[in-house]
Parts: C-alpha cells; structure tokens; sequence
C-alpha cells in the first residue's frame, strides 16, 4: 500500500519545490503577488467602490472613514486603489499570456523547422525589436478606443513578443542537437511528444520567469498610456487615478499628497514583488545560480 | 579583349572578398533597410486615418489667409500636407515615398506654416542632450558597480547593489522623474518645473547659459540614470563573471600582476565588449521613451511634442516624428552592429 506523503516530504523530495522554499525573495515574492490578487478579488466585496461625487467632502484627511483620504471629488481613495487592482492585475495577466503565446509558438517553430520560416520568422522579430515601442504604443492606444482590458493587452503585447521569440529559438536550437532529442528521433517519436515531454521540460522555467516579466513590463507600459491621457478607461484604474491626481494640481496641494502618491506606491510594491518573486525562480530553477 | 577580361575578373574576385569579409555588416544594412521601410509603411498607413472633413476645413483656412478660391486652396493644401484623399492608395503612397526622399516629413494639419523639420530642428537638441548624457553617466557607473559585483562576490557591498537594484527596477523610470519632480521642484524648489533654459540667459557658449541648461536638465537625468544604473550593473556582472572564468585572468594572475590592473586592463575592457550593442538599445529605449520623461518635466524635447500632437490628432505631424524617431534609432542600432563587428572579429566569422 502507498503511504500518504505530507507536504512537508513532497516538498523535501522535490528539489524545485524545495529550492523555492528556502529562497526568501521567491516567498516574499510571491506573498506580495498573492495579497494583489486576494485584494483584487475580494477587496471590491468587503470594501466596494461608489464614483458619487461628494464636494463637501473635497481632498480630506485620512479617517477611519476614510483611510487614505479622498480625492478632488469627494470619492474615497482607498476605495478607488482597490477598484482598480482588478483592472491593473487583468491587463498584466492577459499581456503575459499572449505575449508568451505567441513568443513560444513562433519561437518552438522558428527552432524546430529551420530554412526559409525561420529565416522569415527572425525577420519579422528583428524588425519589430528595432521600431522603437512606446512611441508605436501611443500612437495605437490614440487611435483605437481602449476601453477594455483585452485590447489593451493586444496593444501591449505588439512589441513584446519579439525578444522572447528569439530567445525561445536560441534555446530550442542549443536543445536540438543535444543526445536525448536525437534519441527521440531515432526512435520515431512524434513531433507532439518532443515538444511537449522532451523540449517543453526544459524550457518551462524559463518560460514561467519571463510570463512575470512581461506583466511587469505590461503594467510599466499599461500605467504609461494611462498617464499620457491616451486611453479612455476606467477612472479606477491606477495610472488614470495617478493623472488626475496630477492633473487636479496634487503637485502644489499638500493635501494632496496622499492621493497622489498611494498609487505610485502600489505601482511600486506589485513591480517590487514581481521582481523579487522572478528572481528568486530564477535562482530555485536555474542549477547554475542553485546555491549548494 | 584577354586583358579586358583578366582586369574584369581581377575586379570581380575583389568585389567578392569585400562582399564576402564584411557580409555582416551588408546584413545589418538590408535589415535596417527593411525595417526602415515597415516603418514607412506603418507611418504612411497612419496618415490615411485623416478625416476627409479635415482637409476642406484647412482649406478653408488657406484661402481665408491667402484670399484665393476655395478649388486653389485645395489644390494647394493637397500640395502642402501631401496627401489627396481622392487618389490611388499606390499614387498615395509613392506621393508620401516622394515627399519623404525631398525632405518633407509633412506639416501639421491645424496650424498653418509647422513642418516636422522645423519641430525637429528645434527640439532634437534637447533630447539628444538629455538622453545621450543620460546614457554615459549609467553606463560608466553600471560598468563600474557590475566589475566590483563579479570580482567580489560576497559580503556588504553585494548585498546593498542587489537591493539597490530590485528597487531601482521596481519603479518606472517616469514615476520615479515625477516623484523627483514633487520633491525637489515643488515641495522643495532646489529644481525648475519646466523648461529647458533660463530665458533670461543668453543662448550660446557662456557660462550661465550652459550653468542653466545643466540645472533644467538634472532631474530628467538623474531619474534616468537611477533606473537605467541597475540594468547596466546587471549585464556588466554576468558579462564579467563570464570573463573571469577565462585562461588569460588567471595567467594574469598567475604572472603576479596586480589586481587593480587585471580588473581595469583585462577583466573590464573584454567584459564591455558585448555591452555594445546594448548601448545601441539602450539608446533606443531614452530616445523613444523620451515621450513619458519630457511630458512630466514639461522639457521642451521632441518626445514633449509628440505627444502634445498625439493628444491633438495631428496626424501629419505624428507621422512625420514617428517615422524621425525610428530611422534615428534603426540608425544608432546599425552603427552599433557595425563597431562591434569591427571590435569583435567573432562576429564577423559567426555570420
């Protein structure tokens, strides 16, 4: 009879587990990531945002009632921060996935098939790697409306998937030549079986860090457009509230201050905790940098 | 006739050898061509966005200003932004292609007599300062922290880059220019809000004027410089870890050569090698990100422009910086390529 394993055994006897549980920053990581997606999804339940406008209650200090204060409208902050998360953390997620879909994909073909697909694939990707992005994804967001999560990932996703692309190529054609996917194909095992049980393993990781990564680069990107006043969007979502906290003259209002800069600090501490949580993956998954 | 031919094939065989030894640098050039051409493309789609309404209104204009017909003016603004909305989108887009070879890169469709060149002649200088500046001040101290991570591994100081590092990466670079703006321009005014000069200074090679150009700038180049340190640290550790790993260090070593020099003389100069190229990237990224960084600091550059004319739907004007920005950056992208092929002769045989 099998015997019941505890976490605890399981995670000793898996060594990327382990690893990752003995790297701090991947915890504190990944603790950070965790609270945004539990604030994100039940932070509008126990805390929901109304938009009236209350200007009695213009620019006040933080109360119980109030935690972070209110805005140039009345309408509590706090609220407003946590309204928004759910927008910031769905326009990252869907940025990562398509990106790395789409990076993957041409990637594994562009490594896999060779010849004159991947002599085109790699011009395509060095194309776009040289059009400088920012100023192509402002023009874009100013031209079609971006009013909801998914077309703002696509924008976002245009230049992303390039870099990736490349990389992913570089490691399936390292990965190619190497004894055990030779085996396989002197074996007669089906492309599907190579890519997915023999080439997939070994690049999963890298796949994962990068799929973080780019969700930092989508919200970098995402609060930029927001804050240039290019997309009509939620006025909940963090870079909309960050401008027009700018816009209201937050800069010259000391009483300001806290609405101004509670979204610059959640900015901060979602990206904070992406780069700890991906650099620490980095470490538990990487056997180079794995400390013995 | 035989000499004719000899002399011919002579010159063939040497045509090859060039053609064949710098087959990279041929490369790089076709790519950037047909980057440059994309680029046009989408650019040249862009302009076809222009409402049809839009011209006759401009029209109209000119022929208020002017005192001509209205069938003149039109023929005219045809003429003055380049693009018919009634012809052919083929005649359009060698009409655009045309334009573009003279030197026209359009002019604004709402305010009579702005060109792009005139923005860019205008405005270019103070992004260039201000990213070129930008570039070298984190590159040498990158390189600088990224020796000192790899040659010593362990201890305080390791600890204190890595977590100066995590942090630098965690905020964009334009938050971090807006803080520095609310600190030091308005809650503490040490720093102007906006601008690119003192008015009251006089512009050429003088002391004040130059004093005031450096003071309007600081805040844009130091916010770049924080966030960009940490990048350059980075790729300057692995880079250098690699090199420290090679046969000549420790045949430096070996030799009783001290470490001050190893680290200046072998370790630092073979790891900036492969940092070239970056430096072309990096470029691209200040340049093209100038957008964000001149609008928070109200610095009259040419990414403050783009996007004021982004905000106004100037479509001409967008075009016409858009396709300025990218050749500039396909440009840097190329000339990097070339100089590191020339320094890394590796490259060259890789192709």
């Amino acid at each position: 009879m099998k015997r019941r394993m505890t976490f605890r055994q399981w995670s000793a006897n898996n060594p990327f587990i382990s690893a990752f549980l003995h790297n701090k920053k991947a915890i504190v990581g990944l603790g950070i990531m965790v609270f945004f997606v539990v604030v994100a999804i039940f932070g509008p339940l126990i805390f929901p945002y109304s938009p009236e406008i209350d200007y009695a209650n213009y620019l006040a200090k933080p109360s119980w009632q109030h935690p972070l204060g209110t805005d140039g409208l009345g309408r509590d902050v706090f609220r407003q921060l946590i309204a928004g998360t759910n927008d910031v953390l769905l326009v990252a997620v869907l940025t990562a996935t398509i990106t790395i879909s789409i990076g993957v994909t041409l990637g594994l073909v562009s490594g896999l098939v060779g010849g004159f697909v991947d002599r085109l694939i790699m011009l395509i990707v060095n194309v776009f790697l040289t059009i400088p992005s920012l100023p192509v994804f402002l023009i874009l967001a100013a031209l079609f409306t971006v009013n909801d999560p998914l077309s703002f990932a696509l924008i976002l996703s245009i230049f992303n998937w390039a870099g990736l692309t490349r990389a992913i190529r570089s490691q399936i054609i390292s990965l190619r030549e190497r004894d055990f996917i030779q085996i396989c194909k002197v074996m007669d095992m089906s492309t599907i079986h190579i890519i997915f049980k023999e080439l997939m393993p070994n690049v999963g990781s890298y796949i994962l860090i990068n799929f973080i990564l780019v969700m930092k680069n989508a919200i970098t990107g995402s609060v930029g457009i927001m804050f240039l006043g290019l997309a009509a969007f939620e006025p909940t979502n963090w870079g909309a509230i960050l401008i027009t906290a700018k816009d209201f003259g937050a800069l010259f209002i000391p009483a300001a201050r806290i609405w101004l800069l509670a979204p610059i600090a959640c900015i901060f501490s979602f990206q904070f905790g992406i780069i700890l949580l991906s650099s620490g993956l980095d470490e538990a998954l990487n056997p180079r940098l794995r400390k013995a | 006739m035989k000499k004719i031919g000899k002399v011919f094939t002579r010159f063939w065989a040497i045509l090859r050898e060039i053609g064949y030894r710098y087959r990279y640098m041929w490369q790089r050039l076709g790519l950037a061509l047909v980057t440059l051409f994309f680029t046009t493309i989408i650019s040249f789609f862009l302009v076809r966005n222009i409402p049809g309404d839009v011209i006759l209104s401009y029209a109209q204009e000119l022929a208020i200003q002017r005192g001509i017909t209205i069938e003149e003016a039109m023929r005219l603004a045809v003429q003055i932004l380049n693009y018919d909305p009634e012809a052919n989108i083929f005649v359009q887009f060698f009409e655009y292609l045309g334009g573009l070879l003279r030197g026209n890169l359009g002019s604004s469709m709402y305010v009579l007599d702005v060109t792009v060149v005139r923005v860019i002649r205008q405005t270019l200088p103070w992004t260039l300062f201000v990213a070129s500046i930008a570039l070298i001040l984190s590159f040498l101290i990158g390189t600088w922290l990224g020796t000192r991570l790899a040659w010593r591994r362990k201890g305080a100081e390791e600890i204190a880059v890595s977590s100066y590092i995590v942090v630098s990466n965690s905020i964009p670079d334009y938050l971090f220019g807006l803080l520095l703006l609310y600190v030091f321009a308005y809650t503490y005014p040490i720093f102007p809000t906006n601008g690119n000069y003192d008015i009251m200074t006089d512009p050429g090679i003088n002391l004040p004027f130059i004093g005031s150009v450096l003071y309007h700038a600081a805040l844009p180049i130091l916010a770049l410089v924080f966030t960009q340190v940490g990048n350059w640290a980075l790729m300057m550790k692995g880079s250098a870890v690699g090199v420290l790993g090679e046969d000549y260090i420790n045949a430096a070593k070996a030799r009783g050569i001290p470490d001050r020099i190893i680290v200046k003389k072998y370790l630092k100069k073979n790891a900036m090698l492969p940092l070239i190229t970056s430096l072309a990237i990096s470029f691209a990224y200040l340049f093209g990100g100038s957008t964000l960084m001149e609008t928070i600091f109200n610095y009259p550059g040419i990414g403050q422009q783009f996007a004021s004319y982004i905000g106004r739907l100037d479509y001409p004007m967008i075009q016409g910086i858009l396709f300025f920005i990218s050749s500039v950056v396909i440009f840097v992208n190329l000339i990097a390529d070339s100089i590191y092929s020339l320094v890394d002769p590796r490259v060259r045989r890789d192709a």
